[in-house]
């Protein structure tokens, strides 16, 4: 059977591999470091967005606490391969387990409260975190924690100066969770999540677990977002809790999400293409003088995008594809 | 601990109490008038503690003379921004409570890069005050006066906020609150009833800012750690209740006071976000929420 619905996700499957196989290409003949860098972290935020979406758009939870997983899953492959050697290509998989189980904790309690009180409850239990970890001298409190330099293998996930493997690796995580997202958008728990989302009432009158819907989508977000965070630790080489938790990092995860569409599949990837090369361009070239000029470009962005597009960015395509040719 | 020392920690508690209960209150007015969190009303705070800084650099004003000048200023401020931004947020179609989450979130961001512009990175503190340096002793517990003056004033303000709900304009913000609808059929004006009300909510946190830089060190970032305090004074009183904003501002201030003391100062509010989080578990509204 060939209904629309399975045409138009075989389309975005072909859309994401043509895109895939452009980005492994593209970057080949980049050999400035600074655009590099700034494709790096605008896959790493793709990532994070499409991560926090499961929670954030799909199943409606706005979750403004995820630096929590973040933050410890950088903590977690660092710690492990300082203190264990185990090597953090292995290391980044206990990351994520890590962060979907802190999801899931933060979620037992949490999923109890409805709309703002769910959201500020999710500031303080990060804020908690970040408390905890910087009075943690185990790992190292303050100062934080180098990652020491070994020689550049696949193994250990470091490659010294060389930033292209670091691309790939990004690139291969922000591909991972845009096919979470398209596996859910096919499966029964996007109209579970999605009912949640807009009627409690209703999805429950219907036989849906709002309990069990939140947590599932919380343990999925949680997981690629604490694998996000190992994945950062790596590539930036040293963390510590104002690096990896502090409380902008939330912000930082969910706004590509936002800006691009929320509850979209392809929102969070536009959002994090526009907003990261905007906030790093902008803090490089007009951060250093100290004055403040970059955070006032970034917070009026924000705000004209939000008022202009509330659906997102991605609206501005959808309207065309759907209107007159 | 000896009870000198018991009392004399219940008191600070209860001084900065008062400053976070009259913060919050601002915050649980918008909130329970248009279902707002308006997440840059730190950023507010902020803006009226540089106020103060600015004309007691130029002129010497003390910022207690300040108050009423100040507060009309963010009075102002506040209407600006609801006419300007909030009321464009509040009529989108779809996704309304995240484009207000973000809309006011990145007006936050906007007024922290324009005070590091125009004031630098660098902290800034008023001095020589009429008050400063002083302090009353009650008994062996020694109340320092800016802090006393502030809680007093910031009592006063909360009187008058409770005495606004009983006139006419009350009357009006309180139906508005009930059924944003139905108040337009017997001639109120919903959108001036906001405006106001963003004022008013703005005013009374420039109030505890006035107040507050009588002691307290003004900074680009003062107002996030007070913003965040104030969120969850507000949730944990109950989001639009006023007597809530009161009680919760109170239980903030001793527990943190008493963390501070039995544990260590870096780990304040560590003892302030678990008590929150523990009466959430049993009151998930807060203590007199009903929204």
């Amino acid at each position: 059977m060939d209904n629309f619905i399975t045409r138009r996700r075989r389309h975005e499957l072909l859309v994401a591999a043509g895109l895939l196989v452009f980005a492994i290409v593209a970057p080949m003949f980049i050999k400035d470091v600074t655009t590099l860098n700034v494709i790096i972290l605008s896959l790493l935020f793709a990532g994070l967005a499409q991560a926090w979406n499961i929670l954030g758009g799909y199943c409606g939870q706005i979750s403004l606490g995820h630096a929590l997983y973040f933050g410890m899953g950088s903590y977690v492959s660092t710690l492990l391969y300082v203190h264990a050697a185990v090597p953090p290509s292995l290391g980044m998989f206990a990351a994520a387990a890590v962060g979907g189980l802190a999801a899931l904790l933060v979620g037992w309690p949490c999923f109890r409260l409805s709309g703002h009180y769910y959201a500020i409850a999710t500031v303080v239990v990060g804020e908690i975190g970040y408390l905890l970890f910087l009075n943690w001298d185990y790992v190292g409190g303050a100062t934080g924690v180098y990652i020491p330099i070994a020689r550049p293998s696949l193994l250990n996930l470091q490659f010294g100066k060389d930033k292209l493997p670091y691309l790939h690796l990004v690139l291969a995580f922000c591909a991972a969770t845009w096919l979470a997202a398209w596996v859910i958008e096919g499966s029964r728990w996007f109209y579970a999540w999605r009912a949640v989302k807009d009627d409690v009432v209703a999805a429950r009158s219907l036989g849906v677990n709002i309990f069990s819907s939140k947590m599932a989508a919380a343990a999925i977000s949680g997981a690629f977002t604490g694998l996000g965070g190992a994945i950062y630790g790596l590539y930036v080489g040293y963390i510590d809790p104002d690096s990896v938790m502090a409380g902008h990092f939330s912000i930082l995860i969910a706004l590509p999400a936002v800006l691009g569409g929320v509850g979209t599949l392809w929102g969070p990837i536009l959002g994090a293409a526009l907003l990261i090369p905007m906030k790093e361009l902008s803090s490089s070239y007009l951060g250093g003088s100290g004055r403040g000029v970059d955070l006032m470009l970034y917070g009026a962005m924000i705000v004209i995008v939000a008022l202009a597009q509330p659906q997102g960015v991605v609206s501005l395509f959808r309207r065309r594809a759907h209107g007159p040719a | 601990m000896t009870l000198e020392t018991i009392l004399q920690v219940a008191a600070g508690g209860l001084l900065m109490g008062l400053i976070y209960a009259l913060v919050a209150a601002g915050l649980s007015l918008i909130f329970g008038l248009m279902d707002v969190v308006n997440f840059a009303h730190g950023e507010l705070m902020m803006l009226a503690m540089y106020a103060v800084f600015v004309i007691w650099d130029a002129s010497g004003l003390d910022p207690m003379l300040q108050l009423p000048l100040v507060a009309a200023l963010l009075f102002g401020t506040g209407m600006v921004i609801y006419r300007g931004m909030i009321a464009r947020a509040l009529s989108v179609q779809f996704n309304r409570g995240m484009v207000q989450i973000f809309v006011t979130f990145g007006l936050a961001i906007f007024i922290r890069g324009a005070a590091q512009f125009v004031w630098g990175g660098e902290f800034r503190a008023v001095n020589n005050t009429l008050l400063s340096g002083r302090s009353w002793n009650l008994g062996g517990v020694y109340l320092p006066l800016p802090q006393l003056a502030a809680s007093v004033v910031c009592l006063a303000a909360f009187a008058g906020l409770l005495l606004i709900s009983r006139t006419e304009f009350g009357k009006a913000l309180e139906a508005t609150r009930e059924d944003r609808d139905a108040v337009a059929l017997i001639g109120i004006d919903r959108d001036r009833i906001f405006a106001m009300g963003w004022g008013l909510g703005a005013g009374a946190v420039g109030i505890a800012g006035v107040m507050l830089a009588g002691f307290y060190y003004v900074g680009p970032n003062v107002g996030a750690s007070f913003a965040l305090i104030a969120y969850v004074t507000v949730a944990l009183g109950g989001f639009g209740s006023m007597l809530g904003a009161l009680v919760a501002g109170l239980l903030i201030g001793e527990v943190e006071a008493f963390t501070a003391v039995i544990l260590e100062p870096s780990l304040k509010q560590i003892g302030v976000f678990a008590v929150y989080l523990a009466v959430l578990m049993f009151r998930p509204r807060g203590l007199f929420g009903k929204l």
